[in-house]
């Protein structure tokens, strides 16, 4: 696949305003587009944020959730909204971001719009590491949370050493990826044969993904991980776009090509990291919401905070989804996900081809 | 390197993986829970069995096995190896259309709806799952003014399959009995079937086979862009949809026999390609289909044979080891050598 054609093909650039300021000298593009959806997912993510929060068995008005959440109101309500509903929605939300975010790095890093953690096998990783701790026993003293983050992490790091062969390049990081996708994925098949029945159920609700039963400190961990990570991929959004030119054009654009993928690859994986041992490997998010939000600010590549915003919305929707469409069961958020974000992307992509503004 | 030489070197290739395939259902013939010496296995064949058991084994369990096995494989390469090309993606397997996600789907709406788990009943759901799949995310992908781009085409492909993969999740969490029945067929497993169904279901494969013979001329100028392809004087969409089709076809049936195998679909194609480049005939569809039509059924059966005699008394599903005896081969491959890219 070549760069070109992730690109629209027909030349719709979305309106911009260049501006330059000489005191202090400061010069830059504003694409009114982008920060306007931005905005709009924005305001979304947190009315759906807010909306998880006051509906389940006992429903709580809107207002007193927003009010809740500034931390006044009735200690009833106050401890409903702040130690039970919170905890779930804030993982929810952030869990979003960091695959959309991951999602997006990815996809503009390979150059290909297929290009995801649960692509290219470091989802999968965690989950062997995860069910090979709930079944073997091997490190449970460690939790599902730790042992989810060394499997991501050890997966990234075979699948970069394997990768390399005097520099990688972002077609064999990918197919090597995939590889190590199947290997684990088969390995997460026969443990779950081989495991007890109890212990099998118990891995296998983890790898749906699932947002049940969060507490502060997960979001605590995840939180911090952002504070981070997040930051770091937007300084280096500007190495991943010329990667996405092409390794050639980037090394001539000033970019030191096998450092930046280096660095590009291991924020990405961090995010897929901190956020599958929070919520578990949710399925779809991280392939669909660059997709999404792509489409959505009509640029030429996955924009990352818009990526993060669509995912944020997609995850924290589809856990109100999993809980409230049926009536007795709750069902795990990842088998909603993909129920909901596929026929939004399916649409997308019908809408825009209509537009005549290519794939 | 002269040019004589240049065209003894894909014969070679030929004549060694065809070798290379009969060995295989030799062993496959051979090995299982009672081995048979090769002597009693080509005695058998030739219709002069040294006793009933023998003759039962390897008539009623052993020759369908490797037969499903050869039909199945050479499906899923073809269709991988055409799907890659249609796509120009790499990441492209056959189950990227939706046809597995379909399969899985209607499989799993049988056994939870309907109370359809008999295996000889479900396939033809599954069958009509991968159809109704394809179809949908050919209409979809192809829908609007610009008209279908591999891109479009992949993206409405791995919509489909979010979509209905998480519709199947959510029935296999609700309906236990569905659970089992899924569980079983989704392990990928050769084990079980008399013949009778494969029997059935071969005039769809030998269609997709048509089809995906016919479309391959073409599909070198396609690897070019459809811009290019359309001035050479191919019919894209025709192609396109000639292809479609065979991947429906061949995929479509191999799922619904055998589970969703896709990794040999995938990663098929892209060894075929280097043992094109190291016969020096390079990237040409004409020789990568049927090299991957060959190489296929050789690692299906070398997991099936395996499967059987790595934990006997216990079979491992075919399924399980494809994936684990060739996903470190395909890695080694991916390094040693500089791959061109589709």
């Amino acid at each position: 696949m070549t760069g070109t054609e992730t690109a629209p093909r027909h030349e719709k650039v979305s309106a911009r305003h260049t501006f330059r300021l000489t005191r202090p000298a400061v010069s830059g593009v504003v694409r009114v587009r982008q920060l306007v959806v931005c905005g709009t997912l924005a305001v979304a993510a947190f009315l759906a944020f807010c909306w998880t929060m006051s509906v389940g068995e006992i429903t709580i008005p809107f207002a007193d959730v927003l009010r809740a959440v500034a931390g006044s109101g009735d200690s009833g309500t106050l401890l409903v909204v702040q130690e039970f509903r919170m905890p779930r929605a804030l993982v929810g939300v952030l869990v979003g971001a960091a695959f959309g975010l991951s999602g997006a790095i990815l996809q503009t890093m390979t150059r290909n719009p297929l290009a995801s953690p649960d692509m290219i096998g470091i989802t999968q990783g965690a989950g062997t590491a995860v069910v090979a701790g709930t079944v073997l026993g091997w490190g449970s003293g460690l939790g599902t949370q730790t042992l989810g983050i060394l499997g991501a992490l050890a997966t990234a790091l075979l699948i970069q050493a394997l990768s390399w062969r005097r520099g990688s390049t972002g077609y064999r990081i990918i197919l090597i990826g995939v590889g190590v996708s199947w290997i684990c994925t088969s390995a997460t098949d026969f443990l779950l044969a081989r495991g007890r029945e109890l212990e099998a159920q118990a891995a296998l609700g983890w790898l749906f993904g699932n947002l049940n039963g969060r507490t502060w400190d997960q979001v605590q961990t995840l939180a911090w991980a952002m504070v981070v990570l997040v930051p770091v991929a937007l300084l280096l959004s500007r190495w991943s776009r010329t990667l996405q030119l092409g390794d050639e054009v980037a090394t001539a654009l000033g970019t030191p090509v096998q450092p930046a993928r280096v660095a590009l690859l291991l924020t990405a994986v961090g995010l897929v990291a901190f956020g599958t041992a929070a919520g578990g490997p949710i399925a779809f998010v991280a392939l669909a919401a660059p997709q999404i939000a792509q489409r959505l600010t009509r640029s030429a590549w996955p924009p990352l905070v818009a990526s993060a915003l669509t995912g944020a919305l997609i995850v924290v929707l589809s856990d109100l989804a999993a809980r409230e469409v049926l009536p007795d069961t709750e069902l795990p958020v990842g088998v909603v996900t993909g129920v909901l974000g596929a026929p939004f992307l399916l649409w997308l992509l019908i809408r825009v081809n209509r537009a005549g503004s290519g794939g | 390197m002269s040019g004589h030489r240049r065209g003894l070197r894909p014969l070679a290739l030929v004549l060694a993986l065809g070798g290379t395939l009969l060995l295989l259902c030799l062993l496959s013939l051979m090995f299982g829970s009672r081995d048979i010496p090769p002597g009693q296995v080509f005695s058998t064949l030739l219709g002069d069995a040294p006793d009933a058991r023998v003759d039962d084994i390897v008539w009623a369990a052993r020759v369908p096995r490797t037969l499903l096995a050869l039909a199945t494989g050479a499906a899923l390469g073809l269709s991988g190896a055409l799907m890659q090309a249609l796509t120009r993606n790499p990441l492209a397997d056959p189950g990227i259309l939706g046809v597995s996600a379909g399969a899985s789907f209607a499989i799993v709406l049988a056994a939870s709806v309907l109370g359809i788990t008999s295996p000889s009943t479900s396939i033809w759901f599954a069958f009509a799952g991968a159809l109704l799949a394809t179809v949908a995310v050919y209409l979809l992908g192809g829908s609007g003014r610009a008209g279908m781009t591999p891109v479009k085409l992949a993206l409405a492909g791995v919509a489909m399959t979010g979509l209905l993969s998480s519709l199947t999740s959510a029935m296999v969490l609700t309906h236990p009995e569905a659970l089992n029945r899924f569980r079983f067929w989704s392990a990928g497993s050769l084990a079980g079937d008399s013949g009778d169904t494969l029997g059935q279901v071969l005039p769809f494969l030998v269609f997709g086979t048509v089809f995906a013979l016919l479309c391959t001329p073409s599909l070198n100028s396609l690897a070019l862009g459809d811009d290019m392809a359309a001035a050479l004087g191919r019919r894209v969409g025709l192609v396109r949809l000639a292809g479609v089709a065979a991947i429906t076809l061949l995929t479509g049936t191999a799922v619904s026999l055998i589970g969703p195998v896709v990794f040999l679909g995938l990663a098929v194609p892209h060894i075929a390609r280097v043992c094109a480049q190291r016969a020096g005939i390079g990237p040409d569809h004409r020789w990568l289909l049927p090299l991957s039509a060959v190489l296929a059924p050789c690692l299906l059966l070398i997991a099936d044979i395996a499967g059987r005699l790595v934990a006997r008394p216990i079979e491992v599903q075919a399924g399980v080891l494809v994936a684990f005896i060739g996903g470190p081969f395909f890695i080694a491959l991916v390094r040693r050598h500089r791959f061109a890219e589709v």
